[in-house]
């Protein structure tokens, strides 16, 4: 059993009650929703004569169902403006904050969260959406919850959870350059699997973890959950503090200094006891893309598509699915294989950093012929940065689209989708089976950097041929926020 | 489409036909395709269920075959439900009426999500997994009485009857076989316990001094 990890000391002090079936009741210190998981709970809550216990704990953004061309309203689509209207009347009818397009604040909930210095060391995060994870970058222990829970949160600021164990992911060396965050957790579900982390939390550690910016940390426990775990975090040092000082939310003065202490108290020391650990070399580690219909299903771009003799033989079944699906041969190289539809966004990489690095592979170069390629800020406040710095114009004049912000292609809940058999490079979370709107729509997992690499090349490249990728990100300091 | 009442109060048993959706890592998106996710209720989404994996096998799919109409209980294997937090997977996978889930494995949220609608999850071995499964093949209509005290699957279909022993974790258990599984009037009711607890988090004080 964990013993003095952070886990365990945030679980321990936001543990309410045991409750008689056997569950813990837990205080929940952030919760974050929107239009798609909510507006049932806030019935189930009508319906049960509950008001919302803290209001001023819950803060609702709309990201899911925007259209990225014009969010002019109403909405074209009469189904996604009676979502957007349900939430406005919700959160105004409770008291909730609503970061509404045109705010300034408005974007993909896990991208503002982190932006607005709501999520923080420490606390427990809960939000309708598996993506939650993102928010244990911070050192807080965040999960994704479904909408009975949303419902839960919102009548008691606490939930019913069993505690879990705790694995450590242990990252030695530095990433090579041209490979990022993406790449490594690609790489950490490509071996432990897409079920190996349930029932865990998966601690990220080590000096490859360290080095990592706090957008590259958002990055690595986003997708915890394509792992099975459903929460992920990365211990609280320098890096997170200078992030979150200067934020809307953050604490200021005498009180930033005693967050510190709690914060770093928070923190996993060397005493601390795992229930599993599991050692990476992070050197090793090549720009990783997936070729099937899980995360898991993921290789190094210089690979070939696993065999089924080089494939244990319980993933045999979706291997050879995958192989169907994705129309593609074992053995066969990924690189150079064309691609239809380049998107950049999404919770997983929708931020600065990765706008950054997909403008240097875009800058001087074209589109190749037939390729649609798009970029989807994260948030109204990544579009305002990025264009501050004339990201939007690199890629314009590369004949990228720059839209406005929201979840896009990630999933198709706005007009953003494939259609038919199209292919896409995506630097999103998820290829499964028509995840991307269309029945027979192919994904290919990968950073920003290869998706660019990819519009520009027509096909999946490798991208540390394409650039000197900087190794030092740019600074992450709180600057153009009211 | 369901013809018997949601889950409401103690649930120890469930009896009825059973539909098997074999593979591992079926996913929520899968379950119900994110255009169906376009709703303020979850009143209709029956119809939406595995709607890809019904149109890719035209008429085909499990969910189609004549045998299935009506069944209360869903057969899968290995980490069912994987992926997206949407709890529209289980209420499409009730409104369609199921009651319960046997499978080899379940993502954690799905499992969660069933909990709290009184759907319990019951996993057991490979082996027996896919023993049910042929089974249920060989016996198609054939009805499976489910117990959740102690959790046992029995499949009766006449001259051939045949069971197995299934595990659901003993807090889900206690739940569900109480009644308890839709607990938020047990949250609200800790009040003076949420208070304290609230009390010693720094945070909710905006790290004032103490």
């Amino acid at each position: 059993m964990s013993a003095g990890t952070l886990y365990d000391k945030v679980w321990e002090l936001h543990r309410v009650a045991e409750l008689p079936g056997g569950a813990t009741q837990l205080f929940i210190g952030l919760h974050l929703i929107h239009e798609v998981t909510s507006p049932q709970a806030f019935a189930a809550l009508d319906d049960l004569g509950l008001s919302v216990r803290h209001p001023e704990r819950t803060v609702a953004t709309v990201d899911h169902i925007v259209p990225t061309t014009s969010q002019a309203r109403p909405f074209a689509d009469p189904l996604a403006e009676a979502m957007l209207a349900t939430l406005e009347g919700n959160c105004a009818r409770h008291g909730i904050t609503l970061h509404g397009l045109g705010s300034g604040r408005q974007g993909i909930v896990h991208v503002i969260a982190p932006e607005l210095g709501l999520t923080q060391p420490g606390m427990t995060v809960a939000c309708g959406d598996s993506h939650t994870s993102t928010h244990g970058a911070f050192g807080a222990i965040a999960f994704g919850i479904g909408t009975s829970q949303v419902r839960d949160v919102l009548a008691s600021q606490s939930l019913a959870m069993g505690k879990l164990k705790v694995r450590r992911i242990w990252v030695d060396g530095a990433l090579q350059s041209g490979v990022y965050a993406k790449d490594l957790v690609l790489h950490v579900i490509r071996t432990l699997g897409v079920k190996g982390g349930v029932g865990y939390a998966y601690e990220f550690a080590g000096p490859a973890i360290e080095a990592l910016s706090m957008e590259e940390r958002m990055t690595l426990c986003n997708m915890a959950i394509e792992g099975g775990a459903r929460c992920g975090y990365v211990n609280p040092d320098a890096v997170t503090y200078a992030y979150l000082k200067g934020r809307p939310h953050a604490p200021v003065g005498e009180a930033w200094e005693r967050a510190l202490a709690w914060w770093s108290y928070l923190a996993s020391g060397p005493e601390a006891s795992f229930d599993d650990e599991v050692v990476f070399e992070a050197a090793t580690i090549a720009p990783t893309i997936t070729w099937g219909i899980t995360p898991g299903q993921a290789i190094g771009v210089d690979e070939t598509v696993p065999t089924l003799e080089q494939t244990d033989s319980d993933e045999r079944p979706i291997a050879e699915e995958a192989y169907r699906y994705m129309d593609l041969r074992p053995g066969a190289p990924i690189e150079g294989l064309p691609v239809d539809v380049c998107f950049i966004g999404s919770c997983t990489n929708g931020r600065l950093s990765d706008l950054r690095a997909a403008a240097a592979v875009a800058r001087g170069r074209q589109v190749a012929a037939g390729i649609k390629a798009f970029v989807v800020p994260g948030s109204e406040q990544v579009a305002a940065e990025a264009e501050a710095e004339g990201l939007d114009a690199v890629f314009r004049a590369a004949g990228f689209e720059w839209r406005e912000p929201g979840c896009s292609m990630c999933l198709a809940m706005n007009p953003d989708r494939l259609e038919g058999r199209q292919i896409s490079a995506s630097s999103s979370n998820r290829n499964f089976k028509g995840r991307q709107g269309s029945a027979t729509g192919r994904t290919l997992l990968m950073s920003p950097a290869m998706v660019a690499a990819a519009a520009v090349s027509g096909h999946v490249a490798d991208v540390r041929r394409l650039v000197a990728v900087p190794m030092t990100p740019a600074p992450e300091t709180a600057t153009t926020r009211a | 489409m369901s013809a018997t009442p949601f889950p409401a109060g103690p649930i120890q048993r469930c009896e009825g036909r059973a539909v098997v959706v074999p593979g591992d890592d079926i996913d929520t998106d899968r379950i119900i395709p994110a255009r169906y996710l376009k709703c303020v209720t979850f009143d209709g989404l029956a119809e939406g269920v595995f709607a890809d994996d019904r149109t890719e096998r035209a008429g085909d799919h499990p969910f189609d075959r004549a045998e299935s109409q009506g069944a209360a209980i869903l057969v899968v294997n290995r980490n069912f439900g994987c992926g997206s937090s949407r709890e529209h997977a289980p209420q499409a996978l009730m409104r369609w009426g199921l009651r319960a889930v046997i499978g080899e494995s379940f993502a954690e949220i799905f499992f969660g999500n069933c909990l709290a609608l009184g759907i319990p999850c019951l996993s057991a071995d490979h082996d027996a997994v896919l023993a049910l499964q042929a089974a249920i093949a060989a016996h198609p209509g054939a009805v499976l009485q489910l117990d959740l005290e102690p959790p046992w699957v029995t499949l009766d279909a006449g001259s051939d009857v045949q069971a197995w022993p299934l595990n659901l974790p003993a807090g889900p258990r206690r739940m569900l076989v109480s009644g308890e599984w839709n607990g938020t009037a047990q949250l609200v009711a800790h009040d003076g316990e949420l208070r304290a607890t609230a009390s010693r988090l720094p945070y909710m004080n905006a790290f004032a001094a103490a």
